[in-house]
C-alpha cells in the first residue's frame, strides 16, 4: 500500500509541478471561469433577484467550462513528449495513475473555484448564507464528482485524434446527474435552505460520487490501455 | 482433434520459463493492417538480439508488445518467465523500453523527471540514485534545467538515465543511438553490457549495425510483420 501511495503522490506532484510551471494555463482557465460568469451576467440583465436565482447554475457552468481545459491539459502533458507510454510501462496498478491525476485535477479545479466563487458572489449580488459550511460540502462533493468524471473521460479522449472535441461530447451528458444535484444543492443552501430539500441533494451527490469513483477505478485500466 | 500429451506441454512451458523471451504465433493488428504476423522468437538470458528491417516492418510494434505497452491480437508468449497476457504488470516491473520517443516531461527539470521515474519504480534512496544517474549520462551540470531547453541528444541521454535507475532484466531499445554523440553511443554500449553482465537480455532495433560496439548473439530481419 505504501508503494501504491508513493506512485499516486508521484503522479499528482508531477502534474501539479507541470501545471505550476505553465502559469499561462492556470491564468487562462481562471479567466475563462470569470468571463463565463460575466457574460452570463450580461445575458441575464440587471435584475438582482433574477441574478441571485441563476447564480448557482451559472457558477457551476463556469466551473464546468474551466474544468474541461484542466482535464484536457492533464493528459496533454503526457502526450507531448510521448510520456504516456512511459507512464504506462512503470510497474504498479493503473488505478494509481488515475488517483494521482484525480488528486492533481481536484487541486487545480478547487483553486479555480477559490477565485471564481468570490467573483460570482459579487457579480450576482449573493450574500454569504448562514448555511455556508453545508454549501461548502456541496461544492466539495460536486467538484469531486465532476473531477472524477472529467479525469476519466479525458483519459478516454486522450487515446483519440479528435480529443479536444470528444472530451466535452463524452463528459457533458454523463455530468448531468452530478451537475443537477450540485446546482440544486448549492441553490438551496444559497437561499438558506428555505424549502428544506438541500439534504436530499447532498445525499444524492454522495451516492453519485461513490458510484463514479468506484466505476472509474475499475474501468480506467481498460480505457487507458485501449 | 489431435490432443497434445500433457508432458509435452509441461516441457514446453518449462523451456519457456528458462528464456528471457519466448514468443509463439504473436500477431498484432491495427485496424485492417497486420503489423505482426505469427512472430516466433526465443531470446535467452544474457543474449543481445538485433532486429533490423525496413520502415513499417513491425520492429517497433514487436518491442512494444514484448514490453506490454500494447497487447498482441493473438499468439502466446512468456517474458522473463511470465505470461504475456496474464502477468503484464509483473513483466513491466522487470523490463524497460526506450522507444523512439523519450517519454520525458518538458516542463520538469532533468532531476524532477528522474525523481518521478525513481518514485514510480520504487527506487530506494532516490535522490542519490538520480544524482548518480545524471552524472553517468553527463547531465549533472544541467540537472535543474527544464527539459524543454534540452537538445534532442540531451533528452535522449536523460531517457537513458531513466533506464540506469531501473536496471532491468530485459532491456528493449528502439534505435537508441539516434541523436547521440560519441559519448552517448558509449553510454548505450555500457548500458547494454551492464544488463548482460547482470544476466539480463537485450533486444535492440537498429538500422545501422555498425554503431553496435559488440557482436550480437543473433540478428533478425523483420519484413511486413514477419521475422526471419
Amino acid at each position: 500500500m505504501n508503494a501504491a501511495w508513493t506512485r499516486v503522490s508521484a503522479v499528482a506532484a508531477k502534474d501539479l509541478t507541470a501545471e505550476r510551471r505553465a502559469k499561462a494555463n492556470i491564468v487562462a482557465v481562471t479567466s475563462l471561469g470569470a468571463l463565463t460568469l460575466l457574460v452570463f451576467g450580461f445575458a441575464i440583465g440587471p435584475d438582482v433577484a433574477t441574478l441571485r436565482t441563476a447564480a448557482a447554475g451559472i457558477l457551476w457552468l463556469s466551473v464546468l467550462f474551466s474544468g474541461v481545459l484542466v482535464f484536457h491539459r492533464s493528459y496533454q502533458i503526457e502526450l507531448d513528449g510521448g510520456a504516456l507510454e512511459a507512464l504506462l510501462l512503470y510497474p504498479g496498478e493503473r488505478w494509481e495513475i488515475f488517483v494521482g491525476k484525480l488528486l492533481a485535477n481536484l487541486f487545480v479545479v478547487l483553486l479555480v473555484e477559490a477565485i471564481v466563487i468570490p467573483v460570482a458572489l459579487v457579480l450576482y449580488h449573493v450574500a454569504i448564507p448562514d448555511t455556508w459550511p453545508q454549501l461548502l460540502v456541496v461544492i466539495l462533493l460536486g467538484t469531486l464528482g465532476f473531477v472524477t468524471l472529467g479525469t476519466f473521460y479525458s483519459a478516454m479522449a486522450s487515446r483519440t485524434r479528435s480529443r479536444e472535441v470528444l472530451l466535452p461530447l463524452l463528459l457533458f451528458p454523463m455530468l448531468v446527474p452530478v451537475l443537477l444535484a450540485a446546482v440544486e444543492g448549492s441553490a438551496a443552501y444559497l437561499s438558506g435552505n428555505a424549502m428544506g430539500d438541500a439534504g436530499a441533494w447532498l445525499r444524492l451527490l454522495i451516492v453519485f460520487d461513490v458510484i463514479f469513483i468506484l466505476a472509474a477505478l475499475f474501468v480506467f485500466e481498460h480505457i487507458i490501455e485501449a | 482433434m489431435l490432443a497434445i500429451p500433457a508432458p509435452l506441454i509441461q516441457a514446453e512451458v518449462a523451456r519457456a520459463r528458462t528464456l528471457a523471451i519466448s514468443l509463439s504465433g504473436i500477431t498484432r493488428r491495427f485496424g485492417h493492417k497486420w503489423a505482426l504476423r505469427g512472430i516466433e522468437l526465443d531470446v535467452a538470458f544474457g543474449d543481445l538480439v538485433v532486429i533490423q528491417g525496413h520502415n513499417g516492418g513491425g520492429k517497433s510494434t514487436l518491442l512494444r508488445v514484448i514490453a506490454t505497452a500494447i497487447m498482441p491480437t493473438g499468439g502466446t508468449g512468456r517474458i522473463l518467465g511470465k505470461d504475456l497476457w496474464r502477468e503484464a504488470a509483473a513483466i513491466r516491473a522487470e523490463s524497460a523500453l526506450l522507444g523512439t520517443t523519450n517519454g520525458l516531461y518538458e516542463d520538469l527539470s532533468a532531476t524532477e523527471n528522474l525523481l518521478f521515474a525513481a518514485r514510480m519504480l520504487g527506487v530506494r534512496q532516490p535522490a542519490e540514485r538520480v544524482a548518480e544517474a545524471l552524472r553517468q549520462v553527463g547531465l549533472a551540470n544541467d540537472a535543474h534545467e527544464r527539459v524543454r531547453a534540452f537538445s534532442s541528444g540531451m533528452q535522449r541521454r536523460l531517457a537513458l538515465g531513466r533506464l540506469l535507475l531501473q536496471q532491468p532484466k530485459l532491456l528493449l531499445l528502439d534505435e537508441p543511438f539516434n541523436t547521440l554523440d560519441a559519448d552517448g553511443v558509449a553510454l548505450v554500449s555500457a548500458l547494454i553490457a551492464g544488463t548482460r553482465e547482470r544476466g539480463g537480455a537485450v533486444v535492440i532495433v537498429l538500422h545501422d549495425l555498425a554503431r553496435l560496439t559488440m557482436p550480437p548473439s543473433a540478428t533478425y530481419t523483420m519484413t511486413a510483420g514477419r521475422l526471419s
